[in-house]
């Protein structure tokens, strides 16, 4: 008896750190098999694969790893890693190293079906155990739903029924593709039957705006810096423009796009997303749940819109025919693919109030549009105006409220606009800028947005990922938009493409409020 | 001046001269083009012997974005009585509308024994204020270079290229009581370090990190100092007390006691490695569990034996960056801070006395 006590060996200590961990700047990652639903589409294409073999390529994928691909299609293995060359050759951020491509793709397989098909997930479940076997450990399963969101509750309650959604011994994670329903009720039926299979903690609803390091820089901006968050409330706080702009059109995309306008596509998700960053309380820690836990609140202190306002605090248009990049386009109701009569809005503003104690009375103005003048995302926090101007009016002119920047893309910075002396005898006042250009202030290359959340869904931790009921809070503030904007008959209001926006969208502003040019 | 690249240059020249011009050519190249902006991430200043001073140029080119922003050459020849110097400003290339392109800096001064009194008097007006700074010198000459620790936050070295791995660690830790030291001999290791790491992260493995029975090294026949660091670094992080190392042939060998466990160590030579590193690495636990770690093409190849006496055998992704790439790395690592480099570096010392 004494002996048998004296080779028993300890009980693992499972919540003990790991040391050897400290130091490092990439956190282990759980092997893993990764599967992705609609491997031949768009998305898996353009910035999947070519994200999976930037972490190959860095080391940063799990030490086992396998990826299986399943799609329509009906293809051979060999045929299926062909078509993932092609498209990390055509689509990576660097050149591929042939041998590591040639190392990645050789633990490539490809699953042929219809989603709906209980075979195939009998088949995904006999390859994944495979690899298990190979491996000698449980591996954990990122199931990774790529498709038209019609199939993502199919998917999943055919995961279900084949007994995926869980795994002896290890994670097993789903990743649901945008958008997460097209409505309040959409999503919440979605939510439902998404977690009538798996628990929340396994789910990884993806915004990709949140993997941007810009978009994450924001918080490092507000809570690692002392100057701003005094200031950072309704006593000096005038009003915050979100924009989001694009010089592009719709492309070929009027399928898509058409059914889901622009306040569907961009301000019910990833600007919405911007506005949580800006108005959140600092969290307790950089941790899932606390980070979404304050945007959240930040949600729920946004007014649900109700029908008879809906006029008054949305804009909605549709570009005409104009110029773009030095050349001749389309209206959107002249591209290729869009019903005759369209009433989608390729333009849409909004005015929100945040009423909480930190931001009552402040107006948030968010707006997006196709073919607008040029491309840019942007954060303008405009300050109230000084209480008493000691200077004489007559040089002073140029005195504006300060104004702190924060743009996303395409030049990654913050810009803060004082108010500065012109040299001179006289004591004239012009507005100057101070600039901080993320470019020119790291020697490091920013990830792709997908890199970063596909390694964060395998490690699984959810900070960068949409919470369901974040999802259905989002919702709830654009929901009666979209409601009210569908049963208003057109004409839309219009804007000529290349242009600023539609006239319309003054009628937002506060008196002495103005949209920033785009 | 070339589209890419502006220059100054003079002979018998001053620093407060190549300050000037350092500005004249900013406020030129914004005004030629006001996408132009100059990078402010690092200093670098780097001390090198005028004859190999090319050599080294050729292989901060090859760093490509990990370039510092602004590189001060010192280029040391001993009999040199003048003061020449050039300024190169280059951009990244031509930008797009709405695009960027950063300005990249590099001072070359050539400097002689008289200069060496007043070393960080010339260094001093050339570097960016309020930026960090990196020190290198690539061929030693510590006793003279030391001097610009006091403007330097962080120093670039690598050990497998002292001789004798004892002088390395010695030096290594020596500078730490200075300034930040990046080992570019640490950071070959890392992909090693973070495989292990993997290894027994999961939470059912951890507990097998105090079971450690054995530890075996292979290493380039110039790299010894890049094994006792890999085996300093467990022996710190896991809590190790360890004992001198003994010559036996043409490897290392101890123990160290983790726990109330021996932990046997080997550290070899691997002849048919031809690059600086290490070839590979096995650790074997208690339980039977055995990780083997080679060099391979595509990535590390990883052999491992489970409980139950099966091998199984995979390739850790991952690609090679080459001697270029790490040097990068080393100049990016000037900016980040890893706590476990001094633990490794005085544990190894400790196996070596």
């Amino acid at each position: 008896m004494k002996a048998a006590l004296a080779t028993q060996p300890p009980l693992p200590d499972l919540e003990a750190e790991n040391p050897l961990t400290v130091g490092l700047e990439r956190l282990p990652v759980a092997p893993t098999t990764l599967v992705i639903f609609g491997a031949t589409g768009d998305l898996a294409r353009r910035k999947l694969l070519p994200a999976l073999y930037n972490l190959a390529h860095e080391g940063a994928l799990p030490e086992r790893f396998h990826l299986i691909g399943v799609s329509r299609k009906d293809k051979r293995h060999e045929d299926y890693r062909v078509e993932c060359e092609e498209a990390i050759r055509r689509f990576s951020r660097r050149t591929p190293d042939d041998q590591v491509l040639a190392a990645l793709l050789s633990n490539v397989r490809y699953i042929a079906g219809t989603f709906d098909d209980p075979r195939v997930y009998a088949k995904l479940g006999s390859v994944c155990e495979e690899f298990e076997r190979d491996a000698g450990v449980p591996l954990n399963r990122a199931f990774y739903l790529s498709t038209a969101p019609s199939f993502f509750p199919v998917i999943v309650e055919a995961l279900g029924h084949a007994d995926l959604a869980h795994h002896e011994g290890a994670e097993v994670r789903l990743i649901i593709e945008k958008p997460f329903g097209t409505t309040l009720e959409g999503a919440r039926e979605l939510n439902r039957r998404v977690l009538s299979i798996f628990d929340e903690a396994q789910v990884f609803r993806i915004d990709h705006y949140l993997g941007k390091e810009t978009v994450q820089n924001m918080l490092a901006f507000r809570f690692a810096n002392g100057m701003f968050e005094p200031l950072w409330n309704r006593n000096y706080i005038d009003c915050v423009q979100i924009t989001a702009a694009e010089e592009l059109g719709i492309g070929s995309r009027a399928d898509y796009y058409d059914s889901s306008g622009a306040l569907r596509d961009l301000i019910q998700n990833h600007m919405l997303q911007l506005l949580c960053h800006v108005a959140m309380e600092p969290p307790v820690a950089f941790k899932a749940e606390e980070v979404r836990n304050e945007k959240v609140k930040v949600l729920q202190a946004i007014p649900t819109p109700i029908a008879g306002e809906v006029q008054a605090m949305s804009v909605r248009a549709q570009y005409t025919a104009g110029h773009a990049g030095g050349e001749d386009v389309p209206g959107y109701l002249e591209e290729e693919g869009v019903p005759e009569g369209s009433i989608t809005e390729t333009y849409a503003a909004l005015r929100l109030e945040v009423d909480n104690w930190r931001w009552a009375g402040v107006p948030f103005y968010l707006r997006t549009g196709k073919r607008l003048a040029r491309k840019v995302t942007e954060i303008a926090v405009t300050l109230k105006p000084v209480p008493h101007l000691a200077f004489s009016e007559g040089g002073s002119l140029g005195v504006q409220p300060n104004q702190l920047v924060l743009t996303l893309q395409p030049n990654e910075g913050v810009s803060l606009r004082l108010g500065a002396k012109i040299p001179g005898t006289r004591m004239s006042i012009r507005p100057v800028n101070m600039e901080f250009l993320y470019g020119t202030a790291f020697l490091s290359q920013s990830p792709e947005a997908y890199e970063r959340l596909i390694t964060d869904a395998m490690r699984g931790d959810a900070t960068l990922f949409t919470r369901n009921d974040e999802v259905e809070a989002q919702w709830r503030i654009c929901d009666p938009i979209v409601g009210t904007w569908a049963v208003t008959p057109g004409p839309l209001p219009t804007y000529e493409a290349g242009s600023q926006g539609p006239q319309e969208a003054l009628s937002l502003l506060r008196d002495g409020d103005s949209w920033r040019a785009i | 001046m070339s589209a890419g690249e502006a220059v100054w240059s003079a002979q018998g020249t001053t620093p407060d001269a190549i300050e000037a011009a350092l500005r004249e050519l900013l406020i030129e190249r914004h005004a030629e083009n006001e996408s132009f902006v100059p990078a402010r991430v690092l200093n670098m200043i780097t001390f090198v012997e005028s004859e190999w001073s090319g050599e080294i140029a050729n292989r901060l080119r090859g760093v490509g974005r990990y370039h510092a922003s602004r590189l001060l050459v010192l280029s040391y020849e001993p009999r040199r009585e003048r003061l020449d110097a050039r300024v190169m400003i280059a951009s990244e290339g031509e930008p797009g509308p709405g695009e960027l392109s950063l300005l990249r800096e590099t001072v070359v001064v050539e400097i002689g024994d008289r200069h060496l009194d007043d070393l960080l008097t010339i260094a001093d007006p050339l570097v960016v204020t309020d930026l960090p700074t990196l020190l290198w010198s690539p061929h030693g000459h510590w006793d003279l270079a030391g001097e610009l620790l006091a403007l330097s936050q962080s120093v670039l070295l690598d050990s497998v290229e002292e001789p004798i791995a004892g002088d390395a660690l010695q030096r290594a830790d020596e500078l730490s009581g200075s300034a930040y030291v990046v080992d570019l001999a640490w950071l070959r290791s890392t992909p090693w370090r973070e495989r292990v790491a993997a290894t027994f992260d999961p939470p059912t493995l951890r507990q097998e990190l105090w079971e450690i029975t054995s530890v075996t090294i292979r290493h380039h026949s110039d790299s010894t100092v890049a094994a006792m660091l890999l085996v300093g670094w467990l022996a710190s992080r896991l809590g190790w007390r360890t004992s001198p190392l003994l010559a036996r042939g043409p490897a290392l060998v101890g123990e160290a006691r983790s726990g109330d466990r021996d932990v046997a160590l080997r550290l070899e030579t691997a002849p048919e490695l031809q690059v600086p590193g290490l070839e590979g690495l096995v650790v074997q636990t208690a339980s039977g569990r055995r990780l083997r770690l080679n060099r391979g093409p595509g990535g590390l190849r990883a052999r491992s034996r489970d409980l139950a006496g099966k091998e199984h055998e995979w390739t850790i992704l991952g690609a090679s960056r080459g001697e270029t790439g790490v040097l990068g790395e080393g100049i990016r690592q000037a900016l980040l801070r890893d706590p476990t480099y001094v633990p490794a570096v005085r544990a190894a010392r400790a196996m070596l006395a």
